[in-house]
């Protein structure tokens, strides 16, 4: 049986799902072609015993691991703990116009952090690795924000990112 | 054609019918009202508390039990028990006949009554301040999670009693369609049974167990997948109701008729089956959840913006109809002549406009790869304020307008203020989310008391103070408006009676009113089998591989 359609609906319906469609191309261009997706890693970690070296997690987000460090290949990672009420270390250091590839943990509840005007946003679950690489364009002092609701002093979870010339960033040598 | 409409017209509701119908209805409002006149100061409080304009009421501890308890009272409470009102009502007027059962329709009531004060006394004492989503590891006081699991409960005998209204309806009338504002009603009743699985299921197994000290750890990752489950679908099981006033009450009170009953029913399934498993996009920024669902659930997500905007042409072709019946000419004659002191009027084309703006902010939220500009800053607490708060609510303001004088007999109070109302809540919603919007996409992160810590970036708190001053002053607009609309339905109850022939409930009919319609667009089972496949294949891996992939538990934490 067929339905009656208004032959002016008609065209708005058709219209409808072109802007979905257009929307849907959009998003696959850019994920498929420029790799723009969201911060997706499945990788659990015992977020109980960051501390420890055994273990799931095996010790990468140990006190003395935390901060900025160079891998073989060249690679920047940081790695931070987000934990009531701040992020281990609070400052850190990166070059300008380098990809960084974050890794965070949750020593506790539910964190986030937003870094504004950057695409460096990302929810730290608890029992899980949070991985974000992005690059910074502009130099100066930026504010890295806890954006999830952790507890009663959750406003004050906060630390900074000094974006640097890349001729003035040093790596702080760190043991391994 | 004109027939079969009169004789179906023609079957009148007993007295009886009526009055227990009128009493269930005004009930369920009354807890909806209720809720949200204790929750709409709350919200006043905690914009100016957090302005930090009035350093006197800065109180963390305050400012999040305010904030938690204005999530679950207006989402959960105004929004459950609105629906269920107005759906006893809708089911028995539109279908003319008795409710199937009116004590398992008390039974729901009271459950869901229970749990809103077993949910409520920790909520006020600070005793769950976990916020309206919960956010396990978080762990709030157990009676929080037994109220909120006896509302969802008490709104399931809601939808059963929805479900068995029409199946008795259709077994009666066979080959008829379903009134079409009792088939939107009932596929709200189901989309609200499936996608309350995932947050039933998150508050039975991990919550009520851990906040008990029955277990010792739950996995947040998988809590916040099941949660996903719920978060989206709910805010179209709020909205069905205000898209049902729209369809089935607007175009009469216009002076008109709805431009379609078909195509209608197309949006009210495409809303049914596209809104549930589409939740993903709230974890967008998870990691928890691989990239390649995300991606899956992005596509759906779209999907579900086509029955909105068929809805939206829907309506505003149905509103020109009435306003060129009223005399209007030209491209856009028709709307100087619609009537905008009648309430539903004024309100639904209030709620479009709102919807145009919400619905472009939606879309910026579901895309895959802008999320993360905009991910848990203000502009996420602006967007669902305009949409929820502004599109639906208004809705709902209307609705009442027009239902009170039908249930409690009793003349609106003054057309004037109830004009000047809708008018506050519309302008004041948009000087409270436009400066929120803005706020978001110059960086303020939501759900912060205070923002003291970020003043070491001196620039950008700076950059915030013009918007954070004028929200206040939107804050107040609604605090007044939604105040004079309790105070408006309180006086009603103090008017003259009106006459029976104004207490008569009738709907609007379609230009083309479809003696038939095809299977599928009056089938409730065929809808039931799709969903189940769709929501098996976009949640069963994501549900299911946290039984394999060994995540290490989280303890239980304070707050």
């Amino acid at each position: 049986m067929a339905i009656h359609i208004d032959p002016l609906e008609k065209k708005w319906i058709i219209m409808s799902a072109a802007m979905v469609l257009l929307a849907w191309l959009i998003i696959l261009y850019f994920a498929a072609v420029k790799d723009v997706h969201p911060p997706s890693n499945v990788e659990v970690i015992d977020s109980a015993r960051l501390h420890l070296d055994s273990g799931i997690g095996g010790g990468e987000f140990a006190e003395d691991k935390l901060g900025v460090r160079q891998d073989p290949d060249g690679t920047i990672v940081v790695t931070i703990v987000a934990a009531r009420y701040g992020f281990y270390p609070q400052h850190v250091e990166v070059p300008v116009d380098t990809p960084v590839k974050f890794r965070m943990a949750s020593f506790d509840v539910l964190h986030g952090v937003l870094i504004p005007f950057s695409n460096m946003n990302t929810m730290i679950v608890p029992g899980y690795i949070a991985e974000v690489t992005s690059s910074f364009t502009q130099l100066g002092d930026f504010p890295v924000i806890c954006q999830e609701y952790c507890g009663l002093a959750h406003a004050y979870m906060y630390g900074m990112i000094k974006i640097v010339p890349k001729d003035e960033f040093k790596l702080i040598a760190r043991a391994n | 054609m004109t027939e079969s409409t009169l004789s179906s017209r023609d079957i009148a509701l007993s007295e009886e019918s009526t009055n227990t119908t009128n009493k269930l209805a005004f009930w369920n409002f009354f807890i909806a009202f209720a809720a949200f006149a204790l929750a709409l100061p709350m919200g006043a409080y905690q914009v100016l508390e957090r302005s930090g304009m009035v350093p006197a009421i800065e109180n963390a501890a305050v400012y999040y039990a305010s904030t938690s308890t204005h999530g679950v009272l207006m989402a959960y409470v105004l929004s459950t028990f609105f629906i269920m009102g107005f759906g006893y009502h809708t089911a028995v007027h539109s279908l003319k006949q008795k409710l199937w059962s009116p004590t398992f329709a008390w039974a729901g009531f009271w459950i869901a009554a229970i749990g809103v004060v077993l949910a409520a006394i920790p909520l006020l004492t600070g005793h769950a301040s976990v916020l309206y989503t919960f956010y396990p590891p978080e762990i709030a006081h157990p009676s929080f999670y037994i109220g909120a699991a006896l509302l969802v409960v008490g709104s399931w005998f809601w939808c059963i009693d929805m479900v068995v209204s029409t199946v008795t309806w259709k077994r009666a009338n066979p080959g008829k369609p379903v009134p079409l504002v009792m088939y939107g009603t009932v596929l709200n009743a189901m989309l609200w049974l499936w996608t309350s699985i995932g947050v039933a299921s998150e508050v039975l197994f991990q919550l009520i167990p851990v906040s008990m000290g029955w277990a010792d750890s739950l996995d947040p990752g998988l809590s916040r997948v099941l949660f996903s489950e719920t978060l989206h679908a709910i805010v179209y099981f709020w909205l069905f109701p205000c898209y049902l006033v729209m369809y089935a009450i607007l175009p009469k009170e216009a002076g008109g008729k709805l431009f379609s009953d078909e195509i209608a029913r197309v949006a009210f399934v495409m809303l049914f089956i596209f809104s549930v498993p589409i939740g993903m996009h709230h974890l967008y920024m998870d990691p928890i959840v691989a990239a390649g669902w995300k991606l899956l659930h992005m596509f759906g997500t779209f999907m579900v913006a086509v029955p909105t905007l068929i809805t939206g042409f829907t309506i505003i072709a149905t509103l020109e109809i009435a306003g060129r019946l009223r005399g209007g000419k030209g491209l856009f004659g028709w709307l100087k002549t619609l009537d905008y002191q009648n309430p539903v009027v004024l309100a639904s084309v209030f709620s479009l406009l709102m919807l145009t703006v919400g619905g472009w902010g939606g879309v910026i939220n579901a895309s895959y790869s802008l999320n993360a500009l905009v991910h848990n800053t203000q502009w996420v607490p602006g967007h669902f304020h305009l949409i929820y708060g502004g599109t639906t609510i208004i809705m709902y303001f209307a609705a009442a307008y027009w239902l009170w004088p039908k249930i409690t007999g009793h003349q609106l109070f003054s057309n004037k203020l109830v004009i000047t109302q809708l008018w506050l809540w519309f302008v004041g919603m948009w000087i409270t989310t436009i400066p929120w919007h803005y706020l978001g996409i110059i960086g303020q992160p939501r759900r912060v008391d205070t923002l003291q810590a970020y003043q070491q970036s001196e620039e950008l708190v700076r950059s915030w103070d013009f918007s954070m001053l004028i929200m206040n002053f939107g804050a107040l607009t609604l605090l007044v408006s939604g105040l004079l609309f309790v105070y408006i339905l309180f006086m009603t109850s103090r008017q003259p009676m009106v006459s029976d022939s104004e207490r008569v409930v009738s709907y609007s009919e379609a230009i083309h009113p479809p003696l038939q319609v095809p299977h599928l667009l009056n089938s409730l089972s065929f809808w039931n089998w799709a969903m189940l496949i769709y929501l098996v294949a976009s949640y069963g891996y994501p549900v299911l591989q946290f039984w394999f992939i060994g995540t290490p538990e989280s303890p239980a934490w304070g707050y």
